[in-house]
């Protein structure tokens, strides 16, 4: 009989079918069937599972076409039964992996104009201006958390903006991140656009977002040293303080994280004006440290101070002016070593979590020392990516990365921040 | 401690290849700081236990595509200031990563921690020799001062006779 006909024809192919993982010659047919006759002969080829066919629409009436994907070793056998039979066929898809590599393709293209239309690419460096006009794209496309507020400007006269991330209330406890303070630091200032995309789009959406936004504010400095990013760009790609000038010295500049009224003058800052780590004429001599200071001072409720710096993968706690434990380290370390953590799981990177002054070196004059002596409780510094590889010089390839393992630290921080009102 | 002398560290490390995340080596090593006069580099003894991936053949290719240029090779800022390096001065980098590991060496305190930040300029210098010879300029960035150093060295290379900085000089910072 021709269903005998059929099974020792197909199970022939039995020993020769493959477990394929792409689907190269992979054929997808529509067939055509007149009867129910026809629709029975295509539900026996259904039963014979070595033969692998996936139907997409499988045989049931003869009102319908019959679709169905043949791997690429079948497609033959498949061929020469359906047409002994007479039954009619028309090819789909000749051969399917073309077909989805091309979708591939195609998704990796819109996705590349996405990010490069009107649309911000924040996989790679941006300048100043760039990064500024995205910041009024988020406040205008986001409006309804998101917010553009002036803190002051910079030396060189430069607006210092800070994006304001709330859902209403009065002054309501907030938590601050800066980044680019060190203006060579550029994955800071790219981990940081990064964020506060991801913090307006993800509200509604995801729920810590959400909470943490229905209770507290966030404000986000994404430059903190404008100037000195401009000239990272314009002259000197390795700059790192501001571009203040310091009287009778031809050098210029001083490192904004030694001029903090933190152990100001103390060990682990430079009195020499052409030193990267000048601490400066006096604390907050640095507009640009001033007007974080009058900011945070205004506003009275910020309770988590965070900083982001790059390279080294640390994540710190004070002090850095003296090597004593702060009276919340177990809280901090422990709070660090959970962040920390979250931060591995995403890539693997690991961050080494202490003090500054343990981890690093003493320095005085830094940025957390002065807000957790203040009153800040959660003060934390950030070192990004890498370890010394690149450095400063960081693939822009891996600045999503960076800054989607970063955004799990801070989260975490976030939360129990949330969590743990003081 | 070692009383008059310096302060010996013993270390014991896992050397990871930086072009192959999953080759690992362990090492041992004792360093010797000495005290007293900071212009004597630091005493290092190693052991290195199995063996280093053999390069031959990658050697061979770069040594061979040096040889055979028209013109002596330059370049400038190795990786570039969004962190590019393109394939064909990947071992140029690599290269002024071995021979500033010798300069970090010879420069070395308890105090200091040295990472090769950029190359700023490199230039073939023709040889008639089998040697390859390139003059580096190369910024070293400094973590404790966070300075960034800028550092000649000339570097001698051969595929079987290894890497040699034949000169090396600190550079003044321009303000």
């Amino acid at each position: 009989t021709s269903n005998m006909k059929l099974i020792l024809i197909f199970s022939a192919l039995f020993g020769a079918s493959l477990c394929l993982e792409t689907f190269v010659g992979h054929q997808v047919l529509r067939i055509e069937t007149r009867n129910e006759e026809e629709v029975k002969k295509l539900q026996l080829l259904e039963s014979l599972e070595h033969l692998e066919l996936d139907f997409w629409i499988n045989p049931s009436t003869p009102d319908l076409p019959v679709d169905v994907r043949i791997p690429a070793n079948s497609v033959q056998a498949v061929k020469a039964f359906l047409e002994s039979h007479g039954i009619e066929y028309s090819i789909l898809i000749e051969d399917l992996q073309v077909v989805l590599d091309k979708e591939k393709e195609d998704m990796a293209y819109s996705q590349q104009r996405d990010r490069s239309s009107n649309s911000f690419n924040y996989g790679t460096y941006h300048t100043l201006d760039s990064i500024y006009a995205e910041l009024d794209h988020l406040a205008s496309e986001y409006g309804h958390i998101v917010s553009k507020l002036q803190i002051g400007k910079s030396y060189e006269k430069r607006p210092l903006y800070v994006l304001k991330f709330s859902t209403g209330g009065s002054n309501r406890p907030a938590i601050w991140i800066d980044a680019g303070i060190h203006s060579r630091e550029w994955v800071t200032q790219a981990t940081a656009i990064w964020i506060a995309k991801k913090i307006a789009s993800d509200y509604g959406k995801s729920p810590s977002i959400t909470s943490l936004l229905n209770k507290m504010d966030i404000f986000l400095l994404t430059v903190t040293n404008p100037d000195g990013y401009v000239f990272t760009h314009t002259t000197n790609r390795m700059w790192r303080k501001t571009r203040s000038k310091n009287r009778g010295s031809p050098c210029v500049g001083v490192d904004p994280n030694r001029n903090w009224d933190a152990g100001f003058g103390g060990p682990g800052a430079s009195s020499n004006p052409c030193s990267d780590s000048y601490r400066g004429p006096s604390a907050n001599s640095e507009v640009e440290v001033k007007s974080v200071v009058n900011f945070i001072k205004n506003h009275g409720n910020i309770r988590a101070f965070l900083t982001l710096h790059s390279y080294s993968q640390l994540l710190m706690y004070p002090y850095g002016y003296k090597c004593t434990e702060p009276a919340d380290s177990a809280e901090l370390d422990a709070l660090a070593r959970a962040a920390a953590s979250s931060i591995q799981s995403l890539y693997g990177t690991t961050f080494t979590v202490g003090s500054i002054c343990t981890t690093i070196y003493q320095a005085s004059g830094g940025s957390i020392d002065w807000s957790y002596d203040y009153g800040i409780k959660y003060s934390f510094a950030f070192e990004l990516r890498d370890t010394g590889r690149y450095g400063f010089l960081l693939p822009a390839s891996q600045i999503i990365p960076t800054a989607e393992e970063t955004w799990l630290g801070l989260q975490k921080i976030m939360e129990h921040v949330r969590d743990n009102p003081y | 401690d070692i009383d008059d002398v310096g302060h010996k560290y013993h270390l014991e490390l896992v050397l990871e290849d930086v072009l192959d995340k999953d080759s690992t080596v362990n090492c041992t090593a004792e360093v010797l700081y000495h005290l007293g006069n900071k212009n004597i580099a630091p005493d290092v003894q190693f052991t290195i236990e199995g063996e280093l991936k053999n390069t031959d053949e990658a050697d061979n290719i770069f040594y061979n595509r040096i040889k055979s240029l028209e013109k002596e090779l330059v370049a400038e800022n190795i990786p570039d200031s969004h962190g590019n390096v393109s394939p064909e001065m990947e071992p140029i980098h690599l290269l002024a990563w071995v021979a500033s590991g010798y300069v970090i060496w010879q420069n070395s305190t308890e105090n200091t921690k040295f990472q090769l930040a950029q190359i700023k300029h490199v230039k073939q210098v023709k040889r008639s020799d089998e040697y390859l010879e390139f003059d580096y300029m190369i910024l070293l960035h400094e973590m404790v001062s966070q300075e960034i150093i800028p550092w000649q060295m000339t570097v001698l290379w051969h595929p079987q006779h290894g890497v040699q900085v034949t000169q090396d000089s600190r550079q003044p910072k321009h303000a």
